[in-house]
């Protein structure tokens, strides 16, 4: 189960794994989580969100050579109701932060968010004396999975969007409610 | 009681507005396009920018020259070593150095090597627009091998900041010859399968002959420069009337066509990919010797005064203005950029359209909206 | 026509300009008041035909806050810099000349949205990149403590 080639004990330096699997659940739930975790994580869609340079990189994920659909991310949706992850790649302005809110509050229900790129982590090259940009989407909507790069290489995305899977797979219906009450917009 | 049913004429249309908004997939980037429609003909197209302005020119007041490269190459990314090339000879046009043959040449042919990955870029999205998902697969597959090179010898796929002031970051690496080479000879058996897709297709034809016509006159006026602009006939290319770098040894013919529509602007980059592409064979057997960078000193000053340079990038003319006073850091960069100026004549050009046509326009005119917002 | 034959031709359609011999091309410091008719007859006379605009720029001086338009023939492939400045840092006006080039009309919107700096006779003078509320942040005494570090 879980990401192919890739052994259990691998992720081992993960907290959020080792608690989650040493709390224990209801033998029925754990079954239905299961089931549901496995159908959601191998067919994530994302939204097609590109502002900068990271955008570019995201469509040669899903080029030929590195394939996105091969991990189930098949299609790109233009429609945020009908996307469950949005990737946010490139730089957020004061401007757009608005817009962007209005983006993921109309998504629905499961739906997560990939931080691609140092613009989208923290500002990046527009850190310092920068008058517009928002220094990390983290201020504007909650993140699942940073991407680190500049911009970062296909590879790397892919390898974020399997740590999202894997981060999918370890939910439980609980875990997913009190993560998003506990998010505080600065 | 029978009630007839009043069919609204077209002179009783009412006018509406669209959003095109910040978020779509036919943008190409944070552009909000307010249309204003009757039916579905364009009456006007109003842009909004600045959902990605990042204030680039008042960061750079506050860094050194060499530092200024980083930031060129996330303005308009897709030329990205040009952007850094007019940077680069900007300072050394001030500070008078003398650069080797060595570093003009490599500089060039990876100048050409960017503007081959860009228009394999607009062809693949250009395609997608219209519906021809192929064209998406078949023009980013054969632009992975371009970028193959790009990180042997840069270390970046797509932002490069290879050049710096005084000549390279890095010697080519040994494998650069014939790895261009190979692609050469690899592209120009494609490129014929790319006119079948598109170019000889009657949809696509049907969509973009007669599309979106602009004139000399206007393209003069609004500034347009690039392969928009030589479309309409508007001879502007900075290689042939200001070169730079090692175009003054290369033969090479400047693409000019008189329709000024959709078609025609699809065909000047088509016919600028094999242009570019002589460019290369021309200058790659023979890289002259040499060092491949210039002492400088650690601090660049530039004397006092305005210093103007312009390159041409894959989407028409890119200016860098620095006005110095001396100090380390300029006392004011400006960037004329091309999408800035490109993007002006869309209202003008779409009216009378219908709104699949905007999406037509819009791909050929092929807009890089942070290089806009910059 | 070279440099010299451009300030002479300047100097006898709009009498005595201060012109100087920059590093690349000629500069000609022209008041607010005579800029539109100046460039007017740049485009329009024969000899001159300046039908390509192609780069504006708003710098903050200090104490006075200017324009710089780059002007270029694409018929006679000559250029010429224009610049203009005016000390009223309050309400800074100058005359757009966006009926003469179409190029112009974005261009002036941008250094009104980062300088402040108004143009009468704009078909359309809006903000371009930043909303109303924000200031003005080209200009050197622009202040912002979050973001800007001033050393």
């Amino acid at each position: 189960m879980g990401i192919k080639g890739m052994k259990r004990e691998d992720f081992e330096d993960n907290e959020s794994l080792d608690l989650l699997t040493a709390s224990g659940s209801n033998i029925l739930l754990t079954t239905v989580d299961d089931v549901i975790n496995w159908g959601r994580k191998n067919s994530l869609w994302p939204l097609t969100f590109a502002t900068r340079c990271c955008g570019i990189e995201m469509m040669a994920a899903g080029a030929p050579r590195h394939d996105f659909a091969r991990f189930g991310m098949e299609v790109y949706r233009a429609s945020p109701r009908q996307a469950d992850v949005i990737v946010v790649a490139g730089t957020i302005v004061h401007k757009m932060a608005p817009v962007l809110k209005r983006l993921y509050d109309q998504m629905s229900e499961p739906k997560y968010v990939v931080a691609m790129g140092a613009c989208a982590i923290s500002g990046g090259p527009f850190f310092l004396n920068s008058y517009s940009v928002v220094k990390g989407v983290e201020h504007v909507i909650p993140v699942d999975v940073y991407v680190p790069g500049c911009p970062p290489r296909p590879e790397a995305l892919l390898y974020g969007m399997l740590q999202l899977q894997r981060l999918i797979e370890t939910q439980t219906i609980k875990s997913r409610k009190e993560r998003n009450a506990s998010h505080d917009y600065k | 009681m029978e009630e007839k049913e009043k069919i609204a004429t077209p002179d009783e249309l009412q006018e509406y507005f669209i959003n095109m908004g910040p978020q779509h997939p036919s943008t190409h980037g944070v552009l909000r396009l307010l249309v204003s429609l009757k039916g579905e003909m364009v009456q006007s197209v109003q842009p909004h920018v600045g959902y990605i302005h990042s204030g680039i020119e008042k960061m750079c007041e506050s860094i050194t020259y060499p530092q200024i490269i980083h930031l060129t190459d996330r303005m308009d990314y897709l030329s990205a070593h040009i952007n850094n090339e007019a940077v680069c000879l900007n300072v050394e046009k001030a500070l008078e150095v003398d650069i080797p043959d060595r570093i003009k040449v490599i500089r060039t042919i990876m100048s050409e090597l960017t503007r081959i990955q860009s228009h394999q870029l607009w062809w693949a999205s250009f395609g997608m627009d219209l519906g021809g998902l192929t064209c998406f697969f078949y023009g980013l597959r054969d632009r992975e091998k371009v970028l193959d090179i790009f990180e042997e010898t840069c270390g970046g796929r797509m932002i490069v900041s290879y050049s710096c002031p005084g000549g390279l970051m890095y010697d080519i690496h040994p494998n650069f010859q014939k790895r261009v080479k190979d692609f050469i000879k690899y592209f120009r058996k494609i490129l014929p399968e790319y006119d079948q897709l598109l170019s000889g297709n009657v949809i696509f034809h049907e969509r973009s002959k007669g599309i979106g016509k602009l004139t000399k006159e206007d393209a003069i006026s609004f500034g347009i420069t690039g392969p928009s602009g030589r479309a309409s006939g508007f001879s502007c290319d900075v290689r042939k009337h200001e070169p730079y770098s090692a175009y003054d040894r290369v033969h090479f013919n400047e693409v000019l066509l008189t329709e000024g529509d959709t078609f025609s602007r699809y065909i000047a980059r088509i016919e600028e990919m094999r242009e570019s592409m002589n460019i290369i064979e021309q200058l790659i057997d023979n890289i002259p010797e040499g060092p491949f960078t210039v002492k400088m000193k650690p601090v660049i000053k530039l004397p006092e005064g305005e210093y103007y340079q312009r390159v041409e990038t894959a989407r028409g003319e890119l200016g860098v203005f620095v006005i110095s006073d001396g100090n380390k850091n300029p006392y004011r960069v400006k960037f004329r950029s091309p999408n800035f100026c490109n993007l002006s004549v869309l209202d003008h050009i779409s009216r009378g359209f219908k709104i699949a046509d905007l999406v037509a326009i819009g791909g050929s005119l092929d807009l890089i909206i942070p290089d806009i917002d910059r | 026509m070279d440099k010299i034959q451009l300030g002479e031709f300047i100097n006898s359609i709009a009498g005595a300009l201060e012109i100087k011999e920059g590093n690349q091309y000629l500069e000609v410091t022209v008041p607010p008041s005579l800029l539109y008719k100046l460039a007017r007859q740049l485009r329009e006379k024969e000899e001159s035909q300046f039908d390509f605009l192609f780069c504006i720029t708003g710098v903050d001086y200090g104490a006075d806050l200017g324009v710089i338009y780059h002007l270029r023939s694409t018929i006679y492939d000559h250029s010429v810099v224009l610049k203009t400045r005016t000390s009223d840092r309050e309400n800074p006006i100058l005359d757009s000349v966006a009926d003469i080039w179409h190029a112009a009309d974005f261009h002036e919107r941008e250094v009104y949205d980062l300088l402040g700096i108004k143009f009468k006779n704009h078909p359309d003078l809006r903000r371009l990149f930043l909303d109303n509320s924000w200031g003005f942040p080209l200009r050197k005494d622009y202040v912002d403590d979050v973001n800007i570090v001033t050393k």
